[in-house]
């Protein structure tokens, strides 16, 4: 899985049209599921598509994404601010490393919904609290992430700045940072994906929008399965044109560069 | 130590490509210089009591088998790995740490793979103002005959390329010592012969002086005016052979032939008649 160079367009045109054909024959195979069963609630593709389009006119479809996607973004904005240094700190220096390591590999498995009690204890209802929950779920795997793309850096590079008089900060900004660039973007993908797996069991409770809510909210006010569904398929797209984003900027990055990456 | 070593510079004369005298003081000491390192409990003894100098201007070649120890003396020499005992001075002061005026160039794997060959260049003289830098860059990018790559990374240049590089990086920040650890040692035949001759050529303009680690007798007695010659379990000097040959040296005389046997004798490989 490193990053490939950018596919000729033909060639790209035929891997769309194979996942769009893909696509189409899951759709075919849950319509004709719940045609042949005959499953009363559960929404057929169309039913989906029609709700979706509901939520559109109503005005709220960019509403509940925007709300999710600032909530992700703010959670995962401090979990970078925090979680870098802090991995490179690990990585870098021994002392700490063997002090705080277990603490975040401890940390880890403790499902972030866990923390929705202690969240609401301490920030109330509202944005505050399923932010700090992103940020708590993002932040474990990236300092890790970082950690080891920190300890990654070859010797020589590390060796080269100090030759050429760096202190720890320029050390830092000018050579372990770039130099462990490609392996610290694979963990921001990871963990942008954690965040926004997260966002929506943070959105499940008290708050009253994004799609989190969508999907709760809906399933309470009048079992509107469809709304539900148009829920999921909205959380699966956004998180997929992320996916995509982070891909995109990293593949900028490292074009030319040829360093070893992972982003496909 | 700064001014004192500016001085020294100002008094050097033009360019001659022959060592200078041995009667100055010495530009670099080792002293009962040893190194263990721990293994499975015990300490393995790298190297054992090495002592020697080289003088201002000098090109040394460190000659010896794998694993003898040249690359640890170089990490002490170099600052980046402290000795169990002994002490390296360089100008009279013990070496603390690594330092900018004595750069030590990796093999190609040096050169930072997120920076153009410019930037590469560039990267120790930062504190410069930005013309004068510009045309520090321009003036190594050009020594090394790198021009019309200044834009490009390392990824898109060749073994050769990046050695050429790695030194252009470590002579732009005008260090007075240079310290290669079989650095031409990837390359190929070609390529590599070149590039022995690009680094007698700066050695007679820019008088630097160059440590060379080496386990290629050739190069050392094509490059060396003094070869250490390192012999393993533990790590130690051998012999220190004065190689009195002028340059560019001829590698076919018959003189340049017989320090070559001599090397060969000391390394164990010659023909047993
Ligand atoms: N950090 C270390 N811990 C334990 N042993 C080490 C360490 N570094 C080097 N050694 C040992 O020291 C010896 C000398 O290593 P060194 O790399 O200096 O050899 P070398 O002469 O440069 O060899 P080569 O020509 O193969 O590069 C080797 O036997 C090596 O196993
Ligand atoms: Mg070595």
């Amino acid at each position: 899985m490193t990053l490939a160079p950018a596919r000729q367009p033909a060639v790209r045109l035929a891997l769309a049209a194979r996942s769009m054909a893909g696509l189409g024959v899951m759709v075919l195979a849950w319509d004709l599921a719940l045609y042949m069963s005959g499953a009363p609630l559960l929404p057929r593709p169309w039913h989906v598509v029609l709700g979706m389009a509901e939520l559109l006119t109503r005005g709220v479809l960019l509403k509940h994404v925007a709300a999710s996607l600032f909530r992700v973004t703010w959670g995962f904005l401090l979990a970078v601010a925090v979680a870098v240094p802090l991995g490179f700190l690990l990585g870098r220096n021994q002392r700490v490393g063997k002090a705080l390591a277990p603490l975040i590999h401890l940390l880890r498995p403790i499902s972030p919904l866990a923390w929705i009690p202690i969240a609401i204890l301490w920030l109330g209802v509202g944005d505050p609290p399923a932010i700090f929950i992103i940020f708590l779920a993002s932040t474990p795997p990236l300092a890790l992430a970082a950690m080891n793309a920190a300890r990654n850096v070859p010797q020589v590079y590390v060796h080269a700045g100090r030759n050429f008089g760096l202190g720890p900060r320029e050390l830092f900004l000018r050579v372990l940072l770039p130099a462990s660039v490609p392996e610290l973007l694979v963990g921001l993908r990871l963990t942008l994906g954690i965040a926004w797996l997260v966002v929506v069991a943070a959105e499940m409770i008290a708050v009253n929008s994004g799609l989190g809510f969508l999907i709760v909210d809906s399933r309470n006010a009048g079992n509107r399965y469809d709304l539900v569904v148009a829920g999921m398929v909205l959380i699966g797209v956004t998180g997929l044109l992320l996916d995509r984003a982070v891909v995109r900027l990293a593949r900028g990055y490292l074009r030319g560069r040829d360093m070893v990456g992972d982003a496909s | 130590m700064r001014s004192q070593n500016a001085a020294k510079r100002l008094d050097v004369a033009a360019p001659t490509p022959s060592p200078p005298s041995q009667a100055q003081p010495a530009k670099l000491s080792v002293a009962g210089l040893t190194v263990t390192f721990p293994v499975d409990g015990t300490h393995r003894t790298v190297l054992e009591a090495i002592d020697f100098e080289c003088h201002e201007g000098e090109l040394v070649c460190l000659l010896g088998p794998s694993g003898c120890g040249k690359s640890t003396l170089l990490n002490v020499i170099g600052g980046f790995l402290k000795p169990t005992q002994g002490q390296v001075l360089i100008d009279g002061a013990p070496v603390t740490g690594p330092d900018p005026r004595r750069i030590f160039v990796f093999q190609e794997r040096g050169v930072f793979p997120w920076l153009t060959v410019e930037g590469n260049i560039g990267f120790g003289i930062q504190h410069l103002p930005a013309e004068e830098r510009r045309q520090r860059v321009a003036h190594y990018v050009e020594m090394v005959g790198l021009r019309g790559f200044e834009r490009a990374y390392p990824a898109e240049l060749s073994g050769g390329m990046k050695q050429r590089l790695e030194v252009a990086r470590a002579l732009a920040v005008g260090p007075d010592m240079l310290y290669l650890d079989e650095s031409f040692g990837a390359l190929d035949y070609i390529t590599r012969h070149n590039l022995r001759r690009e680094l007698l050529h700066l050695w007679a303009t820019e008088r630097k002086t160059i440590l060379f680690v080496t386990h290629d007798i050739d190069e050392s007695v094509q490059l060396a005016n003094r070869v250490v010659v390192m012999a393993a379990r533990p790590g130690r000097i051998q012999r220190v052979v004065d190689i009195d040959l002028p340059y560019p040296r001829d590698i076919s005389s018959a003189r340049y032939l017989r320090y070559r046997d001599e090397l060969l004798e000391e390394l164990g490989l010659a023909h047993q008649r």
